[in-house]
């Protein structure tokens, strides 16, 4: 009865091999079909909310309907709840919540199937994949971050809990982008308000369940399903710490600019155009089967999927026969069947998306070859497509699709792959296929990209940072690096900043340049030679583009001299010396940057009565402190100097045989606005941990006491410094700022000013999703090593980069 | 059936009629560690005494000393030895270091005339596995689109169940397709899969599993 007969043997077609849905059914039944808000552990049903179904989308059926929560009575009643759990979530002992983690850990590995039916039921993804990647990855997950929480006292001690943490997730992996945001967040002592994806809700009520029956205390995990108002002001709550954001680059820019200036922590993976680069040497079937891995997992719906496919030009035809003769075999349909290759697409809206590029693919005369299997009569599915003979400048080719399309285009030589594979304002992920091990790292380290995979695509694991450059967000998950998004240093203050729309909306970054003398200011009447001080970049002094001067005074409101008034033209230049030196700077040997910051300090040690003169000059501290401070600042090249070659990275122990090392690279082009305490220690504090890993800056000295800086310049042009990591601009903090964070070319900015100042700064910055750091007004004590140096200054000049190797014969 | 060389000539005679062809192992199998005059008279007098198909295994050394042209002039000499009868090459994979190594001697097997080329004599420590058959399948389809000469696959040894028998039909339909998924490209070497395949059809046909004493006994 359950052999089909004869026919079956002779033809060797697949038949079905059905995975059952009846307990995922049951499950749902349990409930009513019906979930409400679940906060303080309790699905909750306040009056008067609607109800959405969330519907199968390979079948079209509803399975259940799900609570749309309030934008502000149930946001506010949730984020009460994580904040009152907070008091003594964050006081339990590291090995208390090891134990919570490690249950968690084991209840998903005990009801492993139901979450993986579930999965599959409500997104549409395969059971083949529910079952085989995203539930053991969740159960990785919680496992390796209960052995974090565990080690937090001891490994992690000079951190803290940062508080109460929005997370806003996508539906693409509901229950592994929610294991990504709750497991690190439990396990740092943090409490938690998650909202799932509109479409995908239904395993993070099964996880509910499961969170409660491990024994999670009430309130520590609150689940708010609702629309994009309630995400909204989720993450705009004053009592909300932290914003953890998956999702597109759009919401993600936004976010940004919504949190800015607040002091809210705020971590963001984004999109994804990821370049597959194919050399001629590499094994051409492994490659081939890395692109259905890279690119037919999950439907495409994956932001680090491989979408961009750059194959070597003399292999190009026998790639693309050997890729189109696989995509023959691959098979959409029903999801809950084990044998498909390929199932559903998550939504209608999606679909349309896929379908409108790659009907404008064909519009654009591009070549389009489809997998030719049948498709299911009904629901969503779309079939595996591959695009070549299309122009590089082709929407398809630098909009994140997100479904089952991959772009190909040809290259000739390792650079040209990396020309193409870094054009595009996104740098999350890559892979790299050849049989050259020198060739793929050396792809590796040029690739702008927080993954970089070599001979494989889409592997994961726990123990390795994911996340992006560029416009594919910051902040890590997963790894050590990704815990850094959950903890803050323990002397870090709690800041809640806020401000009118009038204030945000104030003239901010103007400024008029000054006459020969200041109201009330002396002359300089030492009989000296009149000195110039001129800006600094491209390794030669350069007079402002705008021939205006800004008069500098001393305490009592006597002239010491004259800067130059930089205006963005001269940002324009400056960053221009900055990008162009980058590229060499982050190659050098870090002995080389080194030896270049001790030869700095060598030169100042050697006129630090002039520096110590000039620090007292201008602010009127006495002979005294100006000295410990140009001693301190001595000091502080030497800390920097000692890490150039002290922070490169770590092997992470993730289920790869093989290696998987984690790189931190510099970030890039670094704009810093420098506070006026402290004027050359804070100068050196700041430039001084950028440079010595591999960034090159552009600097604006203290508004008020910049000649000690720009004295500097001459130090710079006689200890090595080369042309353009170094560049000096002068005039208005502000002014000047504003141009850097609006910059494309830049890649992190480090504002040290004003709390409006700040809020402007982390606004701007969101044009590119530059990285941002800032003091939201506050003072620091740069003397001090806790504050003026360590942890934050390494993150911030950093990024990480996980490169997966793969060992075999 | 496959047979030693000195049983041949009985085994021709057993199934006269019943057109199955008699194969015979040669070259010294299984460790082909005979001088190669003798190893080649051997697949002359099994051809002489009836067997349609011969199954050499290959020189190991060569193989680890990266030889691959004294591989070529050998397994060509076999072939020429073989007359009619049908030439497989036993790679003995489980004694080659690297899947390299594994598609090089498919390639060159193949280059020198093999009709099939086969993954172990059974006797090694570890014989087919689906890794190596990954390996082998696309070598099959690499000299195909080369050559346009389609040569068979056959794993040997280590597969004993009828659900292992399926992973490797399924993997000549995935990176060969159907047409060699049958008997004059495809062969599965493993006497203890035809127990398991009457227990699964006595399962797919009543439900009900089967018992070891209701069982015939090979």
């Amino acid at each position: 009865a359950m052999l089909a007969g004869s026919s079956l043997l002779s033809t060797l077609e697949y038949g079905p091999a059905p995975e059952s849905d009846a307990a995922a059914n049951a499950w749902i039944k349990s409930h009513d079909g019906k979930f409400g808000l679940f906060i303080n552990n309790e699905f909750v049903h306040p009056e008067g909310r609607e109800y959405t179904d969330t519907v199968n989308p390979a079948r079209g059926e509803a399975l259940a309907s799900i609570i749309e929560g309030h934008e502000t009575e149930d946001v506010n009643a949730a984020v009460a709840a994580a904040r009152k759990a907070y008091e003594s979530w964050s006081q339990t002992s590291g090995h208390y919540r090891a134990k919570v983690l490690y249950a968690i850990a084991r209840q998903i590995q005990k009801h492993r199937r139901l979450l993986s039916v579930v999965e599959s039921l409500d997104n549409g993804k395969s059971i083949r994949e529910t079952r085989d990647a995203d539930t053991p990855l969740c159960v990785r997950h919680f496992y390796y971050h209960a052995g974090w929480a565990q080690l937090m006292d001891t490994e992690l001690a000079d951190f803290k809990s940062v508080g109460v943490i929005a997370q806003v997730i996508p539906w693409n992996f509901p229950l592994l982008m929610l294991t990504w945001k709750i497991a690190p967040a439990l396990a740092m002592g943090n409490t938690i308000v998650l909202k799932p994806a509109p479409s995908t809700r239904l395993s993070a009520m099964l996880f509910a369940e499961i969170a409660m029956e491990a024994g999670v205390p009430p309130g520590v995990i609150n689940i708010l399903p609702g629309g994009n108002d309630l995400g909204f002001n989720l993450v705009n709550h004053t009592d909300v710490d932290k914003v953890a954001f998956t999702g597109s680059t759009g919401v993600g820019r936004l976010l940004r600019r919504s949190t800015a200036g607040t002091g809210k922590k705020i971590s963001l993976e984004l999109g994804g155009k990821s370049p597959f680069i194919v050399f001629d040497d590499a094994d051409l079937d492994t490659a081939v089967e890395g692109v259905v891995n890279a690119i037919w997992f999950n439907q495409g719906q994956v932001c680090c999927a491989g979408s961009r496919l750059l194959v070597q030009e003399n292999v190009l035809e026998r790639f693309i026969n050997k890729l189109k003769r696989r995509m023959n075999n691959l098979r959409v349909g029903e999801p809950l069947d084990k044998c498909i290759d390929m199932g559903a697409i998550v939504n209608e809206s999606q679909l349309e998306r896929i379908k409108y590029y790659v009907d404008l693919a064909r519009k654009e005369g591009a070549t389009v070859y489809q997998s030719p299997g049948e498709l299911p009569e009904s629901g969503l599915f779309f079939p595996p497509t591959l695009i070549y003979d299309i122009e590089t400048s082709s929407k398809c080719v630098v909009d994140e699709i997100f479904g089952p399309v991959v772009v190909l285009m040809p290259f000739r030589s390792p650079k040209e792959a990396i020309a193409l594979g870094n054009n595009t304002a996104y740098g999350l992920s890559s892979s790299i296929w050849t049989e050259s091990l020198a060739k793929a790292l050396d792809m590796a380290f040029q690739i702008k990209a927080g993954v970089v995979w070599i001979n494989s695509h889409n592997l994961f694991d726990a123990a390795a940072g994911f996340g992006g450059y560029k416009e594919s967000g910051f902040g890590r998950e997963s790894g050590k690096e990704g815990l850094y998004e959950y903890l803050k240093p323990k002397w870090h203050a709690r800041i809640r900043n806020s401000f009118t729309q009038e204030e945000k909306e104030a003239a901010w970054g103007d400024a008029v340049p000054t006459g020969p003398s200041l109201p009330g200011s002396s002359k300089c009447v030492d009989g000296a030679i009149d000195k110039t001080t001129k800006m600094f970049y491209g390794g030669r002094q350069a007079r402002p583009d705008g021939d205006y001067s800004r008069v500098i005074v001393g305490p009592k409101g006597e002239k010491c001299g004259e800067v130059p008034e930089g205006n963005r033209k001269d940002v324009r230049n400056a960053v221009e010396a900055a990008a162009g030196a980058k590229g060499g700077w982050g190659k050098r040997a870090a002995f080389n940057r080194a030896q270049i910051l001790y030869y700095v300090a060598e030169n100042l040690d050697r006129r630090s009565e002039e520096f110590a003169n000039r620090i007292h000059q201008m602010t009127g501290e006495g002979m005294e402190s100006a000295r410990n401070e140009v001693q301190a600042s001595i000091e502080r090249l030497f800390y920097w100097a000692a890490f150039s070659d002290k922070y490169g990275g770590e092997v992470k122990e993730t289920t790869l045989y093989g290696a998987t090392v984690s790189v931190h690279e510099a970030v890039g082009v670094i704009g810093i606005a420098c506070p006026d305490e402290n004027p050359l220690l804070a100068f050196v504090s700041l430039f001084a941990p950028a440079v010595v890993r591999g960034n090159t800056v552009v600097i604006v000295p203290s508004e008020k006491y910049p000649l000690v800086a720009t004295d500097l310049y001459q130090i710079f042009e006689t200890s090595d410094v080369p042309a353009g990591v170094i560049n000096i601009l002068t005039g208005s903090r502000d002014l000047l700022s504003k141009v850097l964070a609006n910059h494309m070319e830049v890649n992190a900015m480090w504002y040290f000013g004003s709390a409006i100042g700040s809020y402007h700064i982390e606004h701007d910055s969101a044009c590119n999703l530059k990285r941002t750091f800032v003091s939201y007004g506050q003072q620091r004590q740069w003397a001090d090593l806790t504050e003026g140096a360590k942890f934050e200054f390494l993150y911030h000049s950093c990024q990480v980069k996980n490169i997966w190797i793969p060992a075999g014969v | 059936f496959c047979f030693s060389p000195t049983r041949v000539g009985k085994a021709v005679n057993a199934v006269k009629g019943a057109n199955i062809p008699v194969a015979s192992v040669a070259t010294g199998f299984p460790a082909g560690q005979t001088p190669l005059s003798t190893r080649l008279e051997e697949i002359r007098l099994a051809v002489a005494d009836g067997a349609a198909e011969i199954d050499i295994v290959i020189s190991r050394t060569q193989a680890l000393l990266g030889d691959w042209k004294g591989l070529y002039d050998e397994v060509k000499k076999m072939k020429k030895a073989c007359g009619q009868a049908h030439l497989k090459t036993i790679l003995a994979t489980g004694e080659l270091p690297t899947y390299a190594d594994v598609y090089k001697a498919s390639m060159v097997c193949m280059m020198a005339g093999a009709d099939f080329i086969k993954t172990s004599t059974g006797k090694e420590a570890v014989n087919a596995i689906l890794p190596i058959g990954l390996v082998m399948t696309r070598a099959i389809r690499d000299f195909y689109e080369r050559t346009n000469i389609k040569v068979g696959f056959k794993p040997a040894g280590g597969i004993r169940s009828a659900k292992d028998a399926v992973c490797w039909i399924v993997l000549m339909m995935e990176e060969l397709g159907e047409e060699w998924t049958h008997p004059d490209l495809f062969r599965i070497g493993a006497s203890s899969v035809l127990g398991d395949i009457e227990r699964q059809l006595y399962h797919g046909t009543t439900g009900r599993y089967h018992g070891k004493d209701y069982h015939h006994e090979l």
